[in-house]
C-alpha cells in the first residue's frame, strides 16, 4: 500500500479501481462518443490516447497529469457528472487546468453528483499508479493505493 | 479570496439562492489558481463558446434554465460561436437524420441565448473580433470568454485580458458581471516562458507555425521573434489574418492563451524584451522542424488515398481581406488550368456579418461563379456528425485537423487539390 497527498479541489471519498492517462486527457474527444451514444460504461473515445483508449472510465479513479483540448472541456464534465456517468474521482498529477477545474467545480455545485477531485500529486504518483490497481480518497486530499 | 461586502452578500444569498451559487462556483474557480479577489467585466460585450443544442448535453440547457428561471440574465450582451447546421453545406441524407438527432435541441438553446442576451440573431461566429462582428475589446478590457482561438485572438493582438476558461464558467462570469483576477489577468500571468526564434527560409505557413509552437510550448507563453521580417510591424489586415490562423493553431495544437509577437503585438511593441522571463527557454523553428511537425500528423482516413469528397477552410471564419484574396488566388488557379470550378466540393466559412459585407462586391460573384460555397456554419460541428467522420475531408485548419478526421494540407496544398492542379 502506498499513500499519497494533494490538495483537494473538490472534497469527498471514493473507492475505485485505477484508470491511468500518462499523456494530457482530452476531455471532448474522451466523452463525446460516449455520451453521445448512452455507453453506460462510458468507454474512452480518444483515439489519440493510447493509454486508455476503449477502456471504460464510468465508476473509476481517473488518473492524469492534467486535461487538454477544447474549452468546451468544463461543459463535457459537467455534463458527464449531471448524467451520472463521471468517473469516482480525478487524481491529477500535476496542478488542475482551467477546464478541468472548470467541470469539477460545476459538478460540485450544480448536480448531485459532485466527485472528489484531487491535483498536485506529484509525477511519482503517476509513475506508481497501474490500471486495476484500488484507490481510497480520502477528505484531506490523501490517497492511498492498494496493489 | 477576500470578497466585497456586496460581494459576501451574495454568496450569502442577497440576491437568491441561484445568484449565490453563480458567484459561489467562481469564487472556488479563482481559489483553485490563488486568486485574491473578483474584479468587474470591463468589456461591452461577452462571448460563448457554446453555440450548439445537442441532445446529449441536456443537462448544460436544464442548468441555464435554472439560471433564467431565477431571473438572471447576462450583465453584458455577448455573441457566441459558430451555429453547427447550415443548409448550403452539402450533406446527404443519412447525415441530414443524424443532424436532426443530434442538434435537437438547437432551438431550445437559441432561444436560451436569446434571453440571456445575445446582440443580434445573425452574431453567432468564433472571430467575433473583427470589425464587421463588432465584439472587439479595447486594450486592457478583462473579458470572460472562452472560445479558445477568440481567447488566443483578444489577449495577444488586443491586448486585452482573458483566462482561458470553460464553457458555462464564461457565460457565469457575464451573470455575475465578476471574474477571479488569476493568469492572464495579471502581469505577472503574460510574462513569455518561451522565445521562439523562427528561422525558416521563407513565410511560414501561419498553422504550421502555429501548431509547432502549440505542441512545444502547451500552456505557457511564448515570445515570438523574427516573425516581423515576414508579417511586418503593422496591425494590418494581412497581419490580422495570419495571427488569427496562427493563434488559432497555437490555441488548438497545444492550449495557448496568450503569445507576443517581437515588434508586431502590443504588448510586445510596448514593453520589449521585459515581457520576457528569465529563465525562458529557447525553441528554434526552420523549415526542418515545420516539416517534422507535418510529417508527424497521424491520417486517421479508413483509406489514406481515398479521393477528398469535401474541402473547409476557414476555421476559424475568414476574414474579409482573406475571402477577397482567395477569390482571386483560386479564379487565377482555375484558368491557368482550364477550368470554370473547383474539382472538389470547397466550403468557405465566415461571419454572418463578414459574409454580408462580402455579398456586396463583386468578388462574391467570382467566388460563386468558381463553384466554391459561403457558409457561417462551423465545421468542426459538421464533422462531429458521425457519418460526416467517415467522409476524407481536406482542410486547411489545423484546429479541425486536431479535433476532427479532416486531413490537414497547407494552403498552397488545398488550393492545387481544389483546382485540378494536381491531377
Amino acid at each position: 500500500m502506498k499513500e499519497f497527498k494533494g490538495r483537494v479541489v473538490c472534497p469527498g471519498t471514493a473507492s475505485a479501481p485505477a484508470l491511468v492517462s500518462h499523456g494530457g486527457f482530452n476531455t471532448l474527444a474522451s466523452f463525446q462518443s460516449a455520451l453521445m451514444f448512452g455507453d453506460k460504461k462510458v468507454k474512452c473515445g480518444d483515439q489519440n490516447n493510447s493509454d486508455i483508449y476503449k477502456k471504460p472510465m464510468f465508476n473509476t479513479a481517473l488518473c492524469l497529469p492534467e486535461t487538454i483540448g477544447s474549452t468546451t472541456g468544463g461543459m463535457i464534465l459537467y455534463t458527464a457528472a449531471a448524467l451520472g456517468k463521471a468517473p469516482a474521482c480525478m487524481l491529477f498529477s500535476k496542478p488542475i487546468d482551467s477546464l478541468a477545474a472548470s467541470g469539477a467545480i460545476l459538478a460540485a455545485n450544480w448536480t448531485d453528483n459532485a466527485m472528489p477531485v484531487i491535483d498536485s500529486l506529484g509525477e511519482e504518483f503517476l509513475n506508481y499508479v497501474k490500471d486495476g490497481m484500488t484507490i481510497n480518497v480520502s477528505e484531506d486530499g490523501t490517497i492511498t493505493i492498494e496493489e | 479570496m477576500k470578497l466585497t461586502k456586496e460581494q459576501q452578500a451574495i454568496l450569502d444569498g442577497s440576491q437568491g439562492e441561484t445568484m449565490a451559487k453563480v458567484l459561489k462556483t467562481l469564487v472556488m474557480y479563482g481559489d483553485c489558481f490563488g486568486a485574491k479577489r473578483l474584479v468587474p467585466i470591463t468589456s461591452e460585450f461577452g462571448h460563448t463558446v457554446i453555440s450548439f443544442g445537442i441532445g446529449v448535453m441536456s443537462p448544460v440547457y436544464d442548468l441555464y434554465d435554472e439560471i433564467l428561471n431565477s431571473g438572471l440574465v447576462s450583465k453584458q450582451k455577448f455573441t457566441a460561436d459558430p451555429r453547427p447546421l447550415d443548409k448550403n453545406v452539402p450533406s446527404n441524407l443519412l447525415q441530414d437524420v443524424v443532424f436532426k438527432f443530434m442538434y435537437k435541441e438547437q432551438a431550445r438553446y437559441e432561444e436560451q441565448l436569446k434571453k440571456f442576451g445575445l446582440t443580434d440573431d445573425e452574431d453567432y461566429t468564433c472571430t467575433n473580433y473583427l470589425p464587421e462582428v463588432g465584439n472587439t475589446p479595447k486594450k486592457g478590457d478583462i473579458l470572460s470568454w472562452a472560445e479558445s482561438s477568440a481567447v488566443n485572438f483578444a489577449n495577444s493582438v488586443l491586448g486585452a485580458r482573458c483566462n482561458r476558461n470553460s464553457g458555462i464558467i464564461e457565460l457565469m462570469g457575464s451573470v455575475a458581471g465578476l471574474v477571479p483576477e488569476f493568469g492572464f489577468l495579471t502581469d505577472d500571468g503574460r510574462k513569455a516562458d518561451f522565445i521562439v526564434e523562427v528561422k525558416t527560409s521563407k513565410k511560414p505557413e501561419p498553422q504550421l507555425l502555429g501548431s509547432a509552437i502549440g505542441m512545444h510550448v502547451l500552456d505557457k507563453v511564448p515570445y515570438v521573434k523574427g516573425l516581423d521580417q515576414w508579417i511586418g510591424t503593422e496591425l494590418n489586415e494581412d497581419a490580422i489574418g495570419y495571427l488569427k490562423d496562427f493563434g488559432a493553431a497555437t490555441a488548438s495544437n497545444g492550449s495557448v492563451g496568450l503569445y507576443h509577437v517581437d515588434k508586431l503585438t502590443p504588448e510586445a511593441v510596448e514593453l520589449g524584451e521585459s515581457l520576457i522571463r528569465k529563465d525562458a527557454q529557447v525553441y528554434v523553428v526552420d523549415d526542418a522542424e515545420l516539416e517534422r511537425v507535418k510529417a508527424n500528423y497521424p491520417i486517421i482516413w479508413k483509406d489514406p488515398n481515398a479521393e477528398p469528397k469535401l474541402c473547409f477552410m476557414g476555421c476559424p471564419h475568414m476574414t474579409l481581406k482573406q475571402l477577397n484574396d482567395n477569390t482571386d488566388r483560386v479564379c487565377e488557379m482555375l484558368k491557368a488550368n482550364g477550368l470554370q470550378k473547383v474539382v472538389i466540393p470547397t466550403v468557405w466559412t465566415a461571419s454572418p456579418g463578414v459574409i454580408k459585407e462580402f455579398k456586396k462586391t463583386r468578388k462574391y460573384w467570382e467566388m460563386v461563379n468558381a463553384g466554391v460555397i459561403l457558409s457561417y456554419i462551423c465545421p468542426l460541428m459538421y464533422m462531429n456528425n458521425p457519418m460526416c467522420k467517415i467522409m476524407p475531408v481536406i482542410t486547411s485548419s489545423n484546429k479541425l485537423r486536431t479535433y476532427t478526421t479532416a486531413r490537414y494540407y497547407t494552403e498552397d496544398e488545398i488550393f492545387e487539390m481544389i483546382t485540378g492542379g494536381d491531377k
